[in-house]
């Protein structure tokens, strides 16, 4: 895990992650888990305080369901590490962050000047996500 | 004949494979045979084309006739603005496309 | 008209520092194509057949003079003297370098433009009724809706890599002026017991398959728009099909779901997204739409016309529209002179129509879908004014809705996605029916071509419909009749054996000759269509 970027300050997950047929059907006790684009991230929900990390790969970057999947685990109040993993390149991150992803695992490395700049890119939002970003129109509203 | 060609990156002309370099010019085209893979992986890795493709065509007497009437639009300009097209001034190039 | 706030100007002037690190890195070879690809075309940049063409964004077709000059000037400065206003309200330049697209979309931000999610799969530009606030029979402006979509769906972080592209269209009347029923989402406002909210319809488009959107949800209040549109576009996110391109869009899922299904899971998801707080206050609704007050019209304009200019006369007759207020009118400019490039408008044109619009519509303009221009608030006393402005520029064709003002993508001339030429069979259609007087006998036809499958040409909602195919190498044309994208929505049926260029335009007139020969009174092309039906026309094409 070379190229593993963190936004948190706990220590990384070093447990490898289950499948999530595998941590569905119990017979596993991993904190970790893996899903897929196709796999239904709601699946997990009766099961969130038994996970401290959730690996949503990304097989091609076009591919965005893995967006839909984090902001419906930090919407359900999961709070431990969100990785995306796989085809993650520097110019999504601004928006998967805002879906709650807090880690990253590309294939290839990132340029962390590229990274910064767009990560600083945009003081303002339109919409509601699954970060802190204040929407604009409650800036103009209160 | 193979024709290889693509666009430039910075201005997105049509551009086609010389033997050497990247002309504007269909007429400049040579025939690329089997080769027009590998110069085409060459020349995008060095960026001096975007989105190279290898295209058949018959000699013609002015040079190289792409066989598709989409290259050969792509070759001249669009057929509806001959003003717009590599030849303003050929009244009969318009003709040749179609 | 919106107004950008210092929030509204920042995002698009980020957006522009943004797209133009992206440009110095692909030049510099830092990423690749594949991955720049989604990138530009999220900034409306595509590779076209010549070079690459940029499309501007004009927001549900609305823009005013300072705009419009700005779109003469980059037409100018960096394309070739034009541009083509499109089926979806939007412009388009086809001769743009990527190495002067950052310093274009600078140009842009400084008039509150710019090209953002016009391509891509991701929400694209909201469209609307191109008589937005000037026509009587709207239940309210729906343009302050379609601006609230707008800034919900720009940069959505969960919908940037949809299954493919969406489009949404928000219309106020019962007459469809945009056609709304064939978006992916159509938003029909009405009032209901004295409360504003909205009809939304799901699953309407054109392309491979075409197919009318089914009603979803029969009434939504503004307060839970953002997280309806949220659940809807979730769903699809989600379950939209990703293994085949021509499959992706989400009238394919309603469609393999069945619309009660679709319907279904989107309130599951609706009564979650509900809880989140995503829906802005009513407040910011109230801010919008108080920017689109009525202009300040002259209450004592006067409703008189001198008609003693006959070609005047006519042209009012066929162009000008009525207007909610006495005394004054919409004018409709025609971009499809006989033998043009449907669309098109130069920029010297497109400076005229700028001036008119200051002089003479309280500086607003619009775009519709038929790649025409509205001047959307003109005074009855300077219609004459106007149209002699226009005469002189070459945009007084008085040809709205008539079988000249065809609808035509620009085809194999300039698209790579294209199999055939569209703009020469139209201009070849418009030069057979020339006469004047032969196409107001005709009366309302709307013709409409594609040079491909795509359907850019809206081909399927045309009284006559053409689709280019490429037949072994070479172009051939397929007649479609019977389509129609207003309220009376329908989808045009293929006649059966395509045609050559020249056989398509004989083949148009005998459909109209046919028409002549059976219609009764009142009735258009599409009603006489409809009474007698498709074998009968056929037996007059093929004989």
């Amino acid at each position: 895990m070379d190229n593993l970027l963190r936004f948190r300050d706990d220590a990384a997950h070093e447990e490898p992650a289950v499948t999530l047929d595998a941590f569905v059907d119990g017979q596993s006790n991993a904190t970790a888990v893996r899903i897929e684009p196709g796999d239904d991230a709601r699946a997990l929900i009766p099961m969130l305080d038994r996970l401290a990390l959730v690996e949503v790969g990304f097989p091609s970057f076009r591919d965005g369901r893995g967006y839909s999947s984090a902001r419906i685990l930090r919407e359900a109040g999961y709070t431990g590490e969100l990785r995306a993993a796989g085809d993650v390149l520097v110019d999504q991150m601004p928006f998967m962050r805002r879906c709650g992803f807090d880690a990253f695992a590309p294939d290839a490395p990132i340029d962390a000047d590229v990274l910064a700049r767009s990560l600083d890119r945009y003081d303002h939002v339109y919409q509601r996500a699954a970060d802190d970003a204040v929407p604009v129109w409650k800036l103009r509203h209160g | 004949m193979k024709l290889l060609t693509g666009n430039d990156l910075p201005t997105g002309d049509v551009i086609w494979w010389t033997g050497s370099r990247w002309s504007r010019h269909v007429a400049d085209a040579v025939d690329v045979r089997d080769t027009g893979e590998t110069t085409a992986a060459t020349e995008e890795a060095a960026r001096r084309v975007n989105g190279p493709y290898v295209i058949d065509a018959t000699e013609g007497p002015d040079g190289p006739r792409p066989a598709h009437i989409k290259d050969r639009v792509r070759a001249l300009g669009p057929t509806v603005r001959p003003d717009l097209t590599l030849k303003p001034d050929d009244a009969t190039a318009i003709a040749q496309v179609i | 008209m919106y107004k950008y706030d210092q929030y509204d100007q920042a995002i698009v002037d980020a957006r522009v520092g943004e797209f133009r690190d992206q440009v110095k890195r692909r030049l510099a070879g830092e990423i690749t194509e594949d991955q720049f690809k989604p990138l530009r075309l999220m900034n409306g940049l595509y590779l076209q057949l010549h070079a690459y063409m940029l499309r501007v964004a004009i927001p549900y077709g609305t823009l005013d003079s300072r705009q419009m000059r700005m779109l003469g000037h980059i037409a100018r400065t960096y394309d070739r003297g034009y541009g083509h206003f499109t089926t979806r309200q939007n412009i388009q330049y086809n001769w743009i370098k990527l190495d002067e697209t950052p310093d274009i979309l600078a140009e842009l931000a400084t008039v509150e433009m710019h090209a953002i999610q016009t391509s891509g799969n991701c929400i694209r530009n909201i469209s609307s009724d191109q008589f937005a606030g000037a026509a009587a029979d709207e239940v309210a402006d729906p343009r302050p809706w379609a601006e609230l979509i707008r800034q919900w769906s720009t940069f959505h972080p969960e919908f940037s890599y949809l299954p493919r592209k969406f489009k949404f269209a928000v219309i106020a009347s019962d007459e469809d002026r945009a056609a709304m029923r064939l978006h992916d989402i159509g938003i029909q406002l009405v009032n209901r017991d004295g409360i504003l909210g909205a009809k939304v319809f799901v699953g309407g488009g054109m392309g491979r398959t075409p197919m009318i959107g089914p009603e979803i949800k029969d009434f939504v209040t503004a307060d839970d728009l953002m997280s309806y549109l949220e659940a809807c576009l979730r769903v699809y996110n989600r379950y939209g099909r990703r293994d085949n391109m021509y499959k992706a869009r989400i009238k394919i899922l309603i469609h393999e779901l069945g619309a009660d299904e679709y319907r279904r899971q989107v309130e599951e998801e609706f009564a979650q997204v509900k809880l989140l707080g995503i829906d802005p206050p009513a407040a910011e609704l109230a801010r919008i739409t108080a920017m689109f007050a009525d202009p300040g019209f002259d209450p004592a304009a006067s409703d008189d016309i001198d008609r003693s200019d006959p070609e005047f006369a006519i042209w009012v007759d066929q162009n000008v529209k009525a207007h909610k207020q006495t005394g004054y009118a919409i004018v409709n400019i025609s971009l499809k002179p006989v033998g043009g490039i449907p669309g098109d408008a130069s920029a010297d044109q497109i400076d005229v129509m700028a001036d008119l619009a200051q002089r003479h519509s309280l500086d607003e303009l619009r775009v519709t879908h038929a790649q025409n221009i509205v001047l959307p608030h003109v005074r009855k006393a300077d219609l004459y004014t106007v149209w002699s402005a226009l005469t002189d520029a070459g945009l007084a064709s008085a040809n709205l809705d008539l079988i000249s003002d065809i609808i035509a993508c620009p085809g194999l001339d300039y698209c790579s996605l294209a199999n055939a030429r569209s703009i020469p069979v139209a201009q070849k259609i418009a030069t057979r029916f020339a006469s004047p007087e032969r196409q107001r006998d005709l009366g309302e036809l709307k013709l409409k071509i594609s040079g491909c499958i795509n359907a850019c040409g809206h081909h399927h909602a045309g009284h006559i419909g053409i689709l280019g195919v490429d037949k072994k190498g070479v172009e051939n044309y397929q007649l479609l009749l019977g389509g129609s994208g207003a309220e009376d929505v329908s989808l045009g049926k293929i006649t059966g054996p395509g045609f050559s260029e020249d056989g398509i335009v004989d083949a148009i007139e005998r459909v109209t000759d046919k028409y002549v020969a059976v219609r009764e009174e009142g009735e258009r092309f599409l009603d006489t269509y409809r009474r007698v039906g498709m074998e009968s026309f056929k037996e007059a094409i093929y004989g």
